[in-house]
C-alpha cells in the first residue's frame, strides 16, 4: 500500500536531503541561522497545505491565515493549560483548526470561483477582528496570547513542581530551541510533504485534479464533488494549523496579526511564485519570500555603500540611492518586481522555469518524446 | 404481443422559461436496447429535453422515470450513479489531464461511487482500472494518444474520448447530444460505426442529432420535436413519410 514509484521516491529522498541540509547550503546566502530556518520550514508547510486546495483542487482561498492563527492560539492554550510539551500542542492545534476549517469550508464551498475567494476572505477578516477585540478573553487582544507564570499547566504539574521562570516548549523533556527547533520543524515539513505527495498520487488526488479541470464533468460522471472539495479544504486547513502550532512552539506567543489578510495573501504569493499544482513549487516560493522578507529587508545604506565601493566617486552614490529603494523597507518592491516578472514570463511559476530548462537538456539529447500531460498552472 | 420493456419514461413534462413554453406536454417512452433519436429544427427544445432528463434543469411539471426510479429532483451525480451517462454537444472533458486519466476517472466513479476518501492508495496501483481504460481506448481507436493532454486533442478526438468516458461506465442509458456536430465526414462515419458497435451490445441510447444521415443509420425510433411539442413518433420510415414532419422540419427549414 505504501509502495512508491521510482520517480516519487527519488523526489521524496531529494527533498528530504535538501531540507535536512538547509543549514549547510543556505550558509553562502547568509540565511543559515536557526530562527530563519525554522520560519522557512514552517511557511513551507503552510504553502504545501495551501497547494492541496489551490493547486490541486483549484479553489483559491484568500483566508488561509485564519487557520494558521487558530493553530497558533490553540498551541499556546495547550501550553498554558496542559503542558509545555510540543506533541499535545500540535495535536490540539490540528484538531481545532480542522474543525474551524470544516465550518468555514462548509459555508464557503457553496460557491466557487471569485465568490468562494471572497467568502474565505470575509471569514478570515472576521476571525482577525474577533481575535483582535471581541474574543480578548481567549486571544488577549492586541497584546497577543502569551505564557504566564500563573498558567495552570495541569499535565506538567501532575508530574513536577513549577519551575522558577517562564518555561519554554519541549519535546518529551528536550528543549526545542535553536537547531533542535529547526530539525523538529524540518521533520514535520518532510512528513507534510510526504502526505501531500501521497494525496497527489492517489485516486482522491486525481478527483481533486478532475474538479479543478472540469467540475461539470465530474458531476455528470457520478461524483458528488462537495465532500471532495470539503475534504481538501479541511486537510489544507489542518496543514495551516500545524504550521501555526510550530510557529508557536518556536516562539510561544500568538497574535491576531497572524490572521490578517496580508498573511493570507502571502501564502497565495508563495504558491503562485513557486508553481501552483506542483509539489516542490510552493516550498520554493515560501523559502524565497521568507528570504526576501528577512535578508533583503536587513540590507541598509552602509552595506550598499560597501557593496558599490568599487564604482568611481559619484557613480557609487547614484547606485546606492537607486538600490536602497529596493532593500530595507523597500523589499516589497523587489518582491513585487520578481513576482510580476515570474507571472508574466513563467505563468507556471519557478517550477515551470525548471521544467523548461530540463526540457532544453532533454531535447539536446536524442530521445524525441511526445508531449506528456502536465498539470496546467492555475489562473 | 409482448409489452416492450420501457427503460426511460418522460411523462407529461412541461418546461417554461418565463413566457416561453420550451417543452409542452412531452411524453416519451424509450425501450430497452433501442436507439431513440430526437430530431427537430433549431430551438425546438431538444437540448432542454435532454437537460431535463439528466437533472440539469428541473421541469415545470411532469416527471421523468428511469427504470422505476424518479429522476426529477435528483442531482446529476445521482442520476449518473443510477446508470445514465451523457455526451455533451461541446465535449466536457478534463483538458488538463491525460487521455488515459480522463477515461480512468469515470471508471473510478463506477467502482467507488459518488464519494470515497481513498488517499492512501496510489493511482499507479489501480492496475485493474488502468487496464479497463486502456481496453476502452483501444475500442475507440485512441491508444496512440493515451498520454497526451486531453486539451490538445482534435475536436473529433475529444468527442471520441468523451464517448469512451461514458462507455467505460457501462451505462444502462446513454444520452448523446449531437455526437457528430462539427465533425468531418470521415470522423462522422467512424463515430457511426462506433455507435453501431455499442448498439450491438444492447445499450439503450437517446440521441439528438441534426445530421439525417446519422439519424437514419442509427435510430430504431424517432421522435420529432417542433416548438416544444412532439409532433411525430415512430420508426424512421413512418417519420420520413409523415407530412407534418415534412412541413415542420425536413422541408420547412432547409
Amino acid at each position: 500500500m505504501l509502495a512508491m514509484s521510482r520517480n516519487d521516491l527519488l523526489l521524496f529522498l531529494g527533498f528530504t536531503i535538501a531540507v535536512l541540509a538547509m543549514p549547510i547550503w543556505l550558509q553562502p546566502f547568509g540565511a543559515a541561522y536557526p530562527d530563519l530556518l525554522q520560519r522557512f520550514t514552517i511557511y513551507a508547510i503552510l504553502a504545501v497545505g495551501f497547494n492541496i486546495l489551490f493547486g490541486l483542487t483549484g479553489y483559491l482561498s484568500f483566508g488561509h491565515a485564519a487557520f494558521f492563527g487558530v493553530g497558533s492560539y490553540a498551541a499556546v492554550w495547550s501550553f498554558k493549560l496542559l503542558s509545555m510539551d510540543a506533541i499535545p500542542a500540535m495535536a490540539f492545534a490540528i484538531v481545532v483548526s480542522g474543525i474551524f476549517a470544516l465550518l468555514i469550508g462548509y459555508v464557503s464551498l457553496r460557491r466557487s470561483g471569485i465568490y468562494f475567494s471572497i467568502l474565505t476572505l470575509a471569514f478570515a477578516q472576521m476571525s482577525y477582528n474577533l481575535a483582535y477585540s471581541v474574543l480578548t478573553p481567549i486571544t488577549n487582544g492586541e497584546t497577543g496570547l502569551q505564557l504566564d507564570l500563573a498558567d495552570p499547566r495541569y499535565l506538567d504539574r501532575a508530574f513536577s513542581a513549577a519551575p522558577a521562570g517562564l518555561p519554554s516548549p519541549t519535546l518529551l523533556g528536550a528543549p526545542l530551541t535553536g537547531y533542535a527547533g529547526f530539525y523538529f520543524c524540518a521533520g514535520f515539513l518532510i512528513i507534510a510533504f510526504f502526505i501531500a505527495q501521497r494525496i497527489t498520487g492517489s485516486p482522491f488526488g486525481m478527483m481533486l485534479k478532475g474538479i479543478k479541470s472540469n467540475q461539470t464533468r465530474m458531476n455528470y460522471t457520478g461524483f458528488n464533488t462537495k465532500p471532495y472539495t470539503l475534504a481538501a479544504f479541511v486537510i489544507s486547513g489542518m496543514y495551516a494549523g500545524l504550521a501555526g502550532a510550530l510557529l508557536a512552539i518556536t516562539d510561544p506567543l500568538a497574535g491576531a496579526e497572524r490572521m490578517q489578510w496580508t498573511a493570507s495573501g502571502e501564502v497565495v504569493l508563495m504558491t503562485i511564485l513557486g508553481g501552483a499544482g506542483t509539489l516542490v513549487g510552493p516550498v520554493i516560493g515560501a523559502w524565497l519570500i521568507k528570504y526576501f522578507e528577512n535578508i533583503f529587508s536587513a540590507i541598509n545604506d552602509s552595506i550598499l555603500t560597501r557593496f558599490f565601493a568599487f564604482l568611481p566617486e559619484g557613480a557609487d552614490h547614484v547606485a546606492v540611492t537607486i538600490a536602497s529603494k529596493f532593500v530595507g523597507e523597500g523589499w516589497f518592491l523587489t518582491l513585487g518586481l520578481v513576482f510580476v516578472l515570474i507571472v508574466v514570463f513563467l505563468p507556471g511559476g519557478i517550477m515551470e522555469g525548471v521544467r523548461r530548462i530540463v526540457g532544453l537538456f532533454n531535447r539536446s539529447g536524442k530521445t524525441p518524446r511526445h508531449t506528456p500531460a502536465q498539470v496546467q498552472p492555475a489562473e | 404481443m409482448t409489452m416492450p420493456n420501457v427503460v426511460l419514461h418522460v411523462a407529461d413534462v412541461h418546461k417554461r422559461f418565463g413566457g416561453l413554453h420550451a417543452l409542452a406536454d412531452i411524453d416519451l417512452q424509450v425501450e430497452e436496447g433501442q436507439t431513440h433519436a430526437i430530431i427537430g429544427p433549431n430551438g425546438a427544445g431538444k437540448s432542454t429535453l435532454l437537460n431535463v432528463i439528466i437533472g440539469k434543469l428541473a421541469p415545470t411539471s411532469g416527471t421523468v422515470v428511469f427504470d422505476g426510479a424518479i429522476l426529477t429532483g435528483r442531482k446529476p451525480y445521482e442520476i449518473n450513479q443510477l446508470g445514465i451517462a451523457r455526451v455533451f454537444q461541446t465535449p466536457e472533458i478534463f483538458s488538463d489531464l491525460s487521455v488515459l486519466h480522463n477515461v480512468m476517472i469515470p471508471a473510478l466513479a463506477k467502482r467507488d461511487g459518488a464519494f470515497k476518501l481513498n488517499m492512501l492508495r496510489a493511482l499507479d496501483s489501480e492496475t485493474g482500472i488502468r487496464a479497463e481504460a486502456q481496453d476502452m481506448l483501444e475500442d475507440v481507436g485512441m491508444t496512440s494518444s493515451r498520454d497526451m493532454a486531453a486539451g490538445s486533442l482534435s475536436r473529433g478526438d475529444k468527442r471520441r474520448m468523451e464517448l469512451a468516458m461514458c462507455l467505460i461506465q457501462h451505462p444502462r442509458l446513454l444520452l448523446l447530444d449531437e455526437p457528430t456536430a462539427g465533425m468531418s465526414r470521415h470522423d462522422t462515419n467512424t463515430t457511426i460505426e462506433l455507435l453501431k458497435k455499442i448498439k450491438s451490445r444492447g445499450m439503450t441510447k437517446v440521441i439528438i442529432e441534426h445530421d439525417m444521415h446519422v439519424v437514419f443509420s442509427l435510430a430504431d425510433k424517432i421522435s420529432v420535436l417542433a416548438q416544444g411539442r412532439i409532433i411525430a413518433d415512430g420508426t424512421p420510415d413512418q417519420v420520413r413519410g409523415n407530412p407534418k414532419v415534412q412541413e415542420a422540419y425536413l422541408g420547412g427549414t432547409h
